[in-house]
């Protein structure tokens, strides 16, 4: 059955341009989005939002954009600058290889949330799924950071080669108490990953280690953390009054002796 | 223990014309001649040679030869010379051969059992000096109908997708700035501007320098993400996505961290020093499905204004691959075929992953053609092109343009010596050495780049004249120009042509 598809109904609520996303196809609704950015619209609000993908991908600016309802794929990737507030979940690769921005997801985030980021923040108030924060880099001053506020799955900051990853664990999962799953940080070379828990070292994967947390470490907390806390109305004290793990990389190249030219000097 | 390696070279010098001016030392990047001031002894070290021929060339009084090595081991047909070096070599290090270029092994070659036909008689040929011969090929996505609209002049009322417009079909391939220099990298540029054609970045960005090409660069989205940021997507002409290349199928990369220096750690975007690894699958696609979300992110965040190819390695089941890609929305599928170079891949990946070219050009071809969607997208064919002919009959067999990468190199003066993994290439190609790269001037690669795709555009109209034809659009598919000799009947199926004679 085709669906019929809608045009986007586009309003103004005080400062915001409001943007019904009910029945909207993605191309559209991200043309319009363009559109009202292009004309100097910095401040937007998408409601009825319902899995649209590709939401703010590839956007540069400064502008604030207000999610309400579910965002699609591809979350703000390639972004580079604009703030993305989501009022529900976010689905796969949000801030995939983002350069710079924000995202702030007050529901739960599934797979690859981060993937490649470069830099920006994400901050994800629930779980997130697999994959996340796989291959996240960062380069000069841009270091890219993803705050969980739930738990982990399975390859998390999986060949991590730059960034900071910290999950809280302030809920858990019925089925998977753990704060992160398996594969943990397996081939990370680069960035650290901050754990509000025990992680035992054999959950790690190759390549990985435990490091103890330096006072630069607790400020870095303190200061992420902190900013968590208040986005999300926390309690920062709590928070952050509780044992930490870091996750490092053993090396930064951790393939250098795999090839024979390189034994031979 | 006795290390009974015997050296693959030998260099050989005519001490009578040698005027000690010790060039060669400093030619060598492999530390192969030495000189003892004090003693006044010379030294060769042999088994560093690897007969690049820079010394040789550069020698004034050209007193130098290098030959292979009179010594090996006893012969026998199953444990090679190679064989038995490989052996040794791992039994020393324990670890995984490296090597650069294409595939080594002696597998047959089919571009070598496939011959063109000609007109005789009956259907005269073309002289492609007095009419004119198109070789301009469209690479994209093409519309289904064509419709026009007539209001004061006839108007095109169908949306056409962006294509990218080649004066020749044959294009620079992607190779990377870090496993080439910046002076290899301008070169290509270059000639790809003034022939009317393209070249791909590679994964490792684009070079401030490229940016007055960037509308004759092609950038590359690889697993690693390099430079991948959205003004580079916006600069470029088209986008590729890399899922695989023919020279190691299935495997990642890793640029060691010693060559990631200042200029290499700002096109990539990633800290100095520090290894680039780019894993063997995106982590963000598992699927055909994850294939098409990252298209349409590419294209969504280019606005739908560039192509976004999809390039893959020829593997067993490519002709399903390629429609799938085709399918997710890909404006063109690149097939690199085993014979595909590279500048640093695992031996044993490099010889023994993938399959020939010419068998997936045509099986990919058919397949789209059989599901009626060959229109939908491009193919671009690579791996291991030498020539016009071989240009021919890809695209005889199905393709629409091809990318060079090996025979690009070697217009540079690329000699093929295998070690660009070394990062000491002695023609300034694949190294970031300072000293190094002075030795290719991109002014002159420029020209050099560009004469070779004139030279194999000037042929092709000589062969689309002798075959009757008048544009290159006439040749492709066109396996009824083809015919195979020494072939067998299953490889004359999938190759979809006929025997000699027949
Ligand atoms: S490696 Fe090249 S420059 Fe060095 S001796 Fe051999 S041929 Fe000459
Ligand atoms: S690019 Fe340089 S190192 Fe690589 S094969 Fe050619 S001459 Fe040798």
């Amino acid at each position: 059955m085709e669906i019929p598809l809608r045009k986007a109904k586009v309003s103004r609520e005080g400062e915001f341009v409001v943007v019904d996303a009910k029945g909207v196809h993605y191309r559209e609704l991200n043309e319009v989005i363009n559109e009202l950015v292009e004309k100097g619209e910095r401040k937007l609000r998408l409601i009825n939002v319902n899995g649209q993908r590709y939401i703010a991908d590839g956007l540069r600016c400064d502008c604030y954009i207000e999610i309400h309802g579910v965002a699609g794929d591809d979350l703000a990737a390639f972004a580079n600058g604009p703030t993305v507030v989501v009022f529900g979940d976010v689905q796969d690769g949000a801030g995939n290889t983002m350069n710079a921005g924000r995202i702030i997801v007050h529901g739960h985030g599934t797979d690859i949330i981060g993937h490649s980021m470069r830099g920006g923040k994400i901050f994800v108030r629930g779980h997130v799924g697999y994959r996340v924060g796989i291959h996240m880099k960062e380069y000069r001053e841009q270091v890219p950071v993803l705050v969980i506020g739930g738990t982990a799955g399975d390859f998390l900051g999986e060949y991590m080669a730059g960034g900071r990853i910290v999950v809280l664990g302030l809920e858990r999962l019925e089925t998977y108490p753990e704060i992160a799953g398996e594969w943990l940080a397996t081939g990370i070379h680069g960035g650290a990953i901050y754990l509000r828990d025990e992680v035992d070292e054999d959950r790690l994967g190759y390549g990985a280690k435990v490091e103890k947390l330096t006072h630069d470490d607790r400020r870095f907390l303190e200061a992420e953390v902190g900013e968590f806390c208040s986005i999300f109305s926390l309690n920062p004290e709590e928070v952050l009054n509780a044992e930490f793990t870091k996750v490092v990389p053993k090396s930064h190249r951790p393939f250098a002796d795999m090839y024979s030219d390189a034994k031979e000097g | 223990m006795v290390r009974n390696f015997p050296p693959e070279f030998v260099v050989r010098v005519d001490r009578e014309a040698c005027i000690n001016c010790l060039r060669c030392v400093r030619e060598c990047p492999f530390g192969v001649h030495e000189y003892d001031r004090e003693k006044k002894l010379w030294k060769r070290h042999h088994e560093k040679c690897v007969a690049c021929l820079r010394c040789a060339y550069m020698c004034p009084v050209q007193a130098i030869s290098i030959e292979r090595s009179p010594m090996e081991y006893a012969p026998h047909p199953v444990w090679t010379n190679r064989v038995r070096k490989d052996i040794k070599t791992q039994a020393e290090t324990g670890a995984v051969i490296l090597t650069a270029m294409g595939n080594e092994l002696p597998y047959v070659s089919y571009f070598d059992r496939l011959v063109l036909d000609a007109c005789q008689v009956t259907n005269p040929s073309i002289d492609p000096l007095r009419e004119p011969m198109e070789l301009r090929t469209y690479i994209g996505r093409k519309p289904e109908k064509v419709e026009l609209e007539e209001d004061n002049g006839v108007r095109l009322k169908t949306k056409i997708a962006p294509n990218l417009k080649l004066e020749t079909p044959i294009m620079f391939a992607h190779m990377s700035y870090g496993s080439i220099s910046i002076e290899a990298h301008l070169s290509m540029a270059r000639a790809a501007k003034e022939v009317g054609t393209y070249m791909g970045t590679g994964e490792g960005g684009m070079h401030v320098e490229l940016y007055p090409y960037a509308d004759h660069i092609i950038t590359q989205v690889a697993s690693g993400r390099f430079a991948v940021h959205e003004e580079y997507l916006k600069r470029g002409a088209a986008i590729e996505i890399k899922i695989g290349q023919g020279a190691k199928p299935g495997i990642g990369g890793h640029l060691p961290g010693k060559k990631v220096t200042e200029e290499i750690s700002r096109t990539r975007m990633i800290p100095e020093g520090s290894d680039a690894i780019s894993p063997a699958p995106h982590h963000d696609i598992y699927s055909i499905e994850d294939l098409a979300r990252l298209i349409y992110a590419l294209k969504e965040a280019t606005r739908y204004k560039k192509p976004v190819f999809v390039k893959i390695a020829a593997v067993h089941n490519v002709a399903p691959i390629a429609v799938g890609i085709i399918r997710a929305g890909a404006d063109a599928v690149v097939i690199d075929g085993f014979r595909a170079g590279t500048g640093a891949a695992p031996q044993v990946h490099r010889d023994h992953h993938g399959i020939p070219i010419e068998a997936a050009i045509a099986s990919v071809d058919r397949r789209l053609r059989e599901e009626g969607i060959r229109h939908w997208g491009s193919i671009i064919a690579s791996g291991g092109i030498r020539s016009s002919a071989d240009v021919a009959k890809a695209i005889a067999l199905g393709a629409d343009a091809v990318y060079i990468g090996t025979a690009a190199l070697i217009a540079l003066g690329c000699t093929v010596c295998k070690k660009c993994y070394t990062g000491k290439c002695a023609w300034g190609i694949a190294t970031q050495d300072p000293e190094l790269r002075k030795r290719l001037d991109p002014e002159e690669g420029a020209r050099r780049a560009a004469n070779l795709l004139r030279a194999w555009s000037h042929e092709l109209k000589e062969i689309l004249g002798a075959l009757g034809l008048n544009s290159i659009e006439s040749l492709r598919s066109n396996r009824d120009r083809l015919r195979g000799v020494g072939l067998t009947e299953p490889e004359l199926r999938v190759l979809g042509v006929k025997p000699a004679g027949e």
